[in-house]
């Protein structure tokens, strides 16, 4: 089986899939990509289904080697990216011969870019997934992040791989700005917001809150308008979601991440919609999020209208 | 017919909630809801979740229907539970306990007034229901602990508790599944793994099960961690 060689991890890069789900009842988190939709994006343009396993590059980015022909599909944030020494744009699709290196340079946009190969990356799935959760170090490459020396093993790539330059117009032309440094993310309340003491939902949209440096996979530590408990900031474990908004006795609210434990103790105000949510996986320390309160009706209209235009997406590129 | 309320947590996931409080009746309801809807899965729904005294249903909101789901959640929530039946099956958990592999079990003696060879048999004495899991891969959250040995966590958490180790955090006791940090007070180490990839079910105990623990010491420790190795095929 062809393999990807790592030549440098860059700074934290993971094996991601969409996730293992189903196993929460036993405390295995999901895990998965902290940007869903340029996960998703960078395997339509390697010409993958969107279940099949990307890298995620965080930051600073990896120097690759490939050892057989491959569609190779970036997406997310942008970093300068040099093939066999030669430019090559930040995001889009582009094909790699037997030996070419691939390097990551400076990253100019956002947080978080996803690499995928045709034929997917094939790592053996654990519990359905081939998603790491570094916590518990399952999935990926022995649960980890990616090391200097590491063989990425690839799948049977498609027959008929997508064209590069037309997967690359596509990108540019059917889908928004990747955000950088600041973002506004829409919030259903709940589940807990009757914890709260009544002006808490107004206090969370009045003013931008900064992640702090401590943030990672698990969830972004917030600083900012105080948060306010009417009856402690215990409660007694459930369940956590995705773009759960925890809070603490600190009143400095938690967003909860890929990596988040599968339950937690801490009241949660509000919960951020899945269209929005990978919107702050392109976010890191020092960078602000702002939150709207929006209506279920809403959030549904927006997620379906991203699904559109990833579809669309994807379907041009079949 | 028991209370209960249905709650929005984001677009994506649904949370049916009964009495607040940790009870094994409470705990009853939440496992049988959470058993149905695994059994007879509504088209969209990708986890359930039981937790103390709440399921929580995670969905698809592109291939779910949100009402029919409520509904679902609805019927299942006010159905009677089952005649509770004492499970037959205890899981049995060997343990020893004190000295290395139980670090705390002099302070646990202490918080109770009592001498360490009483923690351990009020430890063993009793068989406790897994509520629910949590924290990490395995991780069973167990009551009810007596109260002489309900010895609340540890100021600072360690920052690394080895594998198997017995805890204690107020009313709740558990093994730790893997390395990782932890503030529970541990008592002593089991040779068993809670989660193991290797086996054809990872997981050794399930939210509804009931499991005591039983005193062993090094020798017997040692021989049954090198008997259950995996087997390598």
């Amino acid at each position: 089986m062809a393999v990807v060689h790592v030549t440098r991890p860059g700074l934290l890069t993971t094996v991601q899939d969409r996730g293992r789900w189903g196993f929460q009842a036993f405390g295995v988190s999901v895990a998965g990509p902290m940007d869903r939709v340029s996960h998703r994006i960078a395997n339509a343009l390697a010409g993958n289904p969107a279940d099949a396993a990307t890298i995620e590059i965080t930051l600073v980015g990896p120097e690759l080697v490939f050892e057989d022909e491959r569609l190779v599909g970036v997406a997310g944030a942008e970093y300068e990216m040099t093939l066999d020494g030669q430019p090559v744009p930040p995001t889009g699709a582009f094909v790699v011969r037997p030996g070419a290196t691939l390097r990551f340079g400076r990253r100019v946009h956002s947080a978080r870019a996803y690499l995928a190969v045709s034929g997917g990356f094939d790592t053996p799935p654990v519990l359905g997934s081939r998603a790491t959760h570094l916590p518990s170090a399952l999935g990926g490459l022995g649960g980890r992040a990616l090391l200097a020396g590491d063989r990425l093993p690839c799948g049977a790539p498609m027959k008929r791989p997508p064209d590069a330059a037309r997967a690359r117009a596509l990108r540019d032309a059917s889908l928004g700005a990747v955000p950088e440094g600041a973002v506004t993310l829409r919030v259903l309340p709940g589940p807990q917001s009757d914890r709260f003491t009544d002006d808490a939902l107004e206090a969370l949209q009045s003013a931008p809150y900064r992640i702090a440096p401590s943030s990672n996979r698990m969830g972004f530590r917030l600083d900012g308008p105080l948060l306010t408990h009417t009856r402690g900031a215990d409660v007694i474990s459930d369940a956590t979601p995705l773009g759960a908004l925890q809070v603490p006795a600190s009143g400095q609210p938690i967003l909860l991440m890929a990596d988040r434990q599968t339950s937690g103790g801490y009241p949660k105000l509000a919960t951020v919609i899945t269209a929005d949510i990978g919107l702050a996986g392109q976010l890191g320390p020092g960078d602000t999020i702002g939150f709207a309160v929006c209506s279920r009706g809403e959030a549904l209209t927006a997620l379906i209208g991203q699904e559109r235009r990833l579809m669309a997406v994807e379907a041009a590129l079949r | 017919m028991s209370a209960f309320r249905i709650v929005e947590a984001g677009d994506s996931a649904i949370v049916v909630e009964f009495e607040e409080r940790i009870d094994p009746a409470v705990n009853a309801r939440v496992v049988a809801v959470a058993g149905r809807l695994r059994a007879e899965p509504v088209t969209g729904v990708r986890d359930v979740v039981p937790t103390y005294r709440s399921v929580a249903v995670y969905f698809d909101p592109l291939r779910t229907s949100y009402d029919a789901l409520v509904d679902r959640l609805e019927r299942e929530a006010s159905a009677p539970v089952a005649r509770a039946r004492p499970e037959l099956e205890v899981i049995r958990i060997p343990v020893c306990y004190g000295g290395e592999f139980g670090p705390d079990l002099s302070e646990v003696a202490a918080f109770g007034g009592i001498t360490e060879s009483s923690v351990v048999d009020l430890h063993a004495g009793r068989t406790y229901l897994v509520f629910m899991l949590g924290f990490a891969p395995g991780m069973a959250y167990m009551g009810v602990v007596d109260s002489r040995i309900a010895a609340p966590r540890r100021e600072t958490p360690r920052v690394r508790v080895p594998r198997g180790s017995v805890g204690i955090a107020g009313s709740q006791t558990g093994v730790y599944p893997a390395e990782t940090p932890g503030g529970w007070q541990i008592i002593g180490r089991t040779p068993l793994k809670p989660f193991d990839l290797s086996r054809p079910d990872p997981f050794l105990m399930k939210p509804g099960n009931r499991v005591s623990f039983f005193a062993i010491d090094r020798r017997e420790f040692e021989q049954l961690e090198r008997s259950w190795q995996p087997v390598v095929s």
